[in-house]
């Protein structure tokens, strides 16, 4: 009898259950808690770049496609993805079209049409309105509306890889009739629609407090009558990493939270607390050393780290960029500072999959002292009686700068250990990260002007063509005195033949085709010791147990799909 | 005493002019940056351009006159305007606008000050009541094992840190008590008894740490001063003449010991509104401090530069406060 009450007590729960499932409804699951640590400061993600700005307002406006958290372009706002194949982009490769869905309207009930898609284009382009995402637009000549459902975009040149603008987070449609006046100097001036813009996605701005704490509702225009499961979203920001890791999978006070860059014991003890786990994600970060190939020599003044100062006395030679590269071991870079969100690499462009090279593994990933030192020996660098190696007086001692980051730090100390066991020494700095990376060009700490021998940080590209990334690599885009210290070659790597491969990708369009070439320019990066690429960093989120439906996903926001979250009953 | 307040209030004029001077050249001349923060993949030129859109292609001279005109001519027109309805002009005034968020600085300033005078305010408060009483018992009986254990607890608690002392409370009370929470809600809305009891729970945290801390600062000065006083001969006096012990104490030297550290708690009051930078980080509560090193940290300099001189304003008036309160509970003193 008992045995039997269980069961029945059992079907029936099990039946409402699956009851609940098949018929979802909107904002049946309450408040979903989300913590960013660092605050969002505004919801236009073309006045601020930021990522926490661009997540946090993906769950309001939306691109026309996404990436899922594979990496593959999802339609949002559109029938299909376009391809030349389906007739979507022009053979010419010069325009592209896409089909919006019907009935798709924003959160104030009105209709999405092309004429928002047109009007977002000339938003981000307006001249002295700063948008932060204008390269999303680089290259499109023109965006037109053949008809309400329909937008043209025509590029001003091929282009093998046209998703970008209005694809991914970084671009998403705002309403021109919200916006209309807003264009230009006057962007910043429309508070209330900058902290409130309206949208198509599955949540709409209640209240936005700036760098504090942003209320959203589910959007009852929203174009899946089941969805979002959550009635409302409080995304609070600010504090740090550590107690944002806590909130989550300690106390339990929030359901989710970005960014967990704590260290990897903090973190699993954490999760020993039972009521969370940490989600990770790889994309396209990778944390690599560059190698100065211009001479960075104090002595030279304004000259140093430019073409004028000559080539590096010792990291000119390839044996010596071998030999650095090899005497690293990334395996215990990645246990002591980055655990589950690392892994040790040799590629600058280690995803997605498909443009992953594998051929320098073999001898780049393992640590080989003895090869290195060989390698030195033979190239004719001695050791001194100081345990340092030297050649004609130039000696292997090196300047080490990057920013200012516990994990960094620690990952310089390693190094530097390891760089000892081949006779290199290192002298370690670091600078705040906003000096850093802010590109300041009157100050002599930014990562452009590279007054330091080698340097290390994380780049990455956004989506998943590397090719706009793999053309950084460009002689002419050197930093100097002439472009204000503005390129993004920062090793100051220069060769004729990567140049010559690169107009190569630039031109072909069968994507096999793109991903072989990718690989080499790649693999020619490593080999050539342009930089030593160190780890294949991920994103790790944290979330409760009692949070369904998270999708990690390193190739758009993280939030992409918070309209399939749900609490688990 | 008038024209003695007259006077220095003159005089700050020209000190908080030089004082805005100074902080908009540090803020120049510090090599930040607010594009820093974004990520590498936006292009340098697209930087640039962010850059352009902030202003930050004038001159330096330029950008200093015109945040002083924003900010002394600007914003005043545009608080009367709100408290009068009036209309002056065509109100296209440039208020100061923030860098990060792009929004006007002075309403992100009121939308935040309730807050930090709440919990820091409240944190003072309490800082000084617990202070007095422990200030006047250690000194009456000084080196007694009150005295001692007050002292080493006013030690312990001016030289550890608020961001050990803030993560400590967290880990005992909000991650293995699950008294309080560790996360201040700053959409609390306080209407009924149980949204009351929530806003005391999520004060409770950052108010103790600030209050530990301050009351350990007061109780020094207030014990000190007390000491001062006790060997006088005017207590002597006091006692020969018969009086009650409970008033000698309470009346003559606690009196006379209360005029130092009037003047350091009203020294002390723009400290609540630059907010506690490390408790409001810890614990998330969204006020001035919290505010400012956001501001910092991205570079945000109009937001930086207004905050800064408004403490310079506090600070400056407070002085004057503090002389003036001085005048007035020592009648030795006359600045006339």
């Amino acid at each position: 009898m008992k045995n039997l009450k269980l069961l029945l007590a059992g079907t029936v729960a099990a039946l409402t259950f699956a009851g609940a499932a098949a018929h979802a409804e909107r904002g049946t699951d309450g408040d979903l808690k989300i913590l960013f640590w660092q605050a969002v400061s505004t919801m236009n993600p073309y006045l601020s770049g930021g990522t926490k700005e661009v997540y946090a307002s993906s769950m309001v406006i939306e691109p026309l496609a996404r990436y899922d958290e594979k990496g593959s372009l999802v339609p949002m706002l559109v029938t299909e993805i376009p391809t030349v194949e389906n007739g979507g982009v022009a053979k010419d490769l010069l325009s592209m079209t896409w089909k919006i869905k019907p009935g798709v309207k924003w959160s104030d009930g009105t209709p999405f049409t092309a004429d928002d898609v047109i009007f977002t284009w000339k938003y981000c382009i307006a001249p002295d309105g700063g948008c932060a995402q204008a390269a999303q637009y680089e290259g499109v000549k023109s965006v037109e509306a053949p008809d309400p459902q329909t937008v043209k975009i025509t590029f001003t040149e091929p282009k093998p890889y046209p998703y970008s603008a209005f694809v991914g987070a970084q671009s998403p449609v705002i309403q021109k009739k919200q916006f209309e006046n807003c264009v230009g100097a006057k962007a910043p001036g429309c508070t209330s629609a900058n902290f409130g813009p309206i949208g198509t996605g599955p949540f709409v701005v209640k209240e936005f407090k700036p760098n504090d704490v942003i209320t959203l509702t589910a959007n009852t225009n929203y174009r899946d009558a089941a969805k979002p499961a959550f009635a409302t979203v409080t995304l609070k920001g600010g504090g740090d990493a550590a107690s944002a890791a806590r909130a989550v999978l300690e106390t339990g006070e929030y359901d989710y939270a970005w960014n967990m860059q704590v260290e990897p014991e903090i973190l699993a003890k954490m999760v020993a607390a039972g009521k969370g786990k940490l989600e990770t994600a790889f994309g396209t970060q990778v944390e690599r050393i560059n190698l100065n190939h211009y001479n960075a020599d104090p002595s030279l003044g304004a000259k140093r780290s430019t073409k004028e100062a000559g080539p590096h006395p010792s990291l000119s030679d390839p044996a010596v960029r071998r030999a650095l590269s090899l005497a690293i071991d990334r395996s215990i870079i990645v246990e002591a500072g980055y655990g589950a969100a690392g892994k040790a690499t040799c590629n600058i462009v280690p995803a997605p999959a498909a443009v992953a090279s594998t051929k320098n593994d073999n001898w780049c990933l393992k640590q080989d002292l003895v090869a290195a030192n060989k390698l030195l020996d033979d190239a004719g660098w001695k050791k001194g009686p100081d345990g340092i190696r030297a050649k004609n007086g130039v000696k292997l001692s090196y300047l080490y700068a990057t920013s200012t980051n516990s994990v960094r730090q620690a990952t310089q100390e390693l190094v530097k250990d390891m760089w000892s066991q081949i006779g290199v020494g290192a002298e370690l700095r670091n600078a705040s990260a906003s000096v850093f990376f802010g590109g300041d060009p009157a100050s002599p700490d930014t990562f452009q002007k590279f007054y330091a021998d080698v340097e290390m940080y994380t780049n990455n590209f956004d989506g998943t063509d590397p090719e706009k990334y793999l053309a950084e690599w460009l002689c002419d885009k050197v930093p100097g005195p002439a472009n204000g210290w503005q390129g993004q070659n920062i090793p100051r790597y220069c060769n004729p033949a990567y140049d010559k491969l690169l107009g190569e990708l630039s031109k072909t369009a069968e994507l096999d085709k793109r991903a072989a070439l990718a690989k080499q320019l790649n693999d020619m990066l490593t080999e050539e010791g342009a930089h030593i690429p160190l780890v294949h960093r991920g994103s790790v989120s944290s979330h409760s147990l009692k949070l369904a439906g998270v999708k990690m996903n390193a190739w758009d926001s993280e939030l992409w799909n918070v309209a399939d979250w749900s609490r688990t009953k | 005493m008038f024209t003695y307040t007259l006077r220095r209030l003159l005089f700050a004029i020209p000190t908080l002019l030089i004082i805005s001077f100074v902080i908009f050249a540090l803020l120049d001349l510090a090599p930040n940056d607010p594009t820093g923060d974004l990520p590498l993949t936006i292009p340098p030129e697209v930087r640039e351009q962010i850059r352009a859109s902030l202003g930050l292609d004038q001159p330096f001279f330029f950008r200093y006159l015109y945040w002083l005109q924003q900010f002394f001519i600007n914003e005043p027109l545009n608080i009367l305007e709100r408290l009068t309805g009036w209309q002056f002009g065509d109100g296209t005034r440039m208020r100061v606008l923030s860098w990060a968020t792009r929004s006007p600085v002075v309403d992100l300033i009121v939308q935040r000050l309730p807050q930090t005078l709440w919990v820091v305010g409240l944190a003072y408060v309490f800082g000084v009541m617990i202070a007095v009483p422990i200030g006047v018992i250690s000194a009456y009986k000084q080196y007694s094992i009150f005295d001692q254990i007050g002292t080493f607890l006013s030690m312990v608690g001016y030289s550890v840190p608020t961001f050990f002392t803030g993560v400590l409370l967290v880990v005992i009370f909000s991650s293995w008590l699950q008294w309080f929470p560790s996360v201040y809600d700053t959409n609390l809305v306080v209407n009924d008894f149980s949204s009351f009891l929530q806003q005391i729970k999520q004060m409770a945290l950052p108010v103790t740490v600030l209050s530990l801390f301050n009351a350990s600062q007061i109780t020094r000065f207030v014990r000190a001063s007390m000491l001062d006083n006790l060997h006088q001969d005017y207590v002597r006096t006091a006692r020969a003449k018969g009086v009650k012990e409970k008033s000698v104490l309470l009346i003559h030297v606690l009196r006379n010991s209360l005029i130092p550290v009037v003047t350091v708690i009203a020294l002390g009051v723009p400290t609540i509104f630059s907010g506690a930078i490390i408790t409001e980080q810890i614990f998330r509560v969204n006020g001035l401090g919290q505010l400012l090193i956001i501001a910092v940290q991205g570079a945000d300099i109009p937001l930086v530069q207004t905050l800064t001189f408004i403490f310079a304003v506090l600070i400056v008036l407070f002085n004057l406060i503090a002389d003036v309160l001085y005048g007035i509970l020592d009648p030795r003193i006359r600045y006339d």
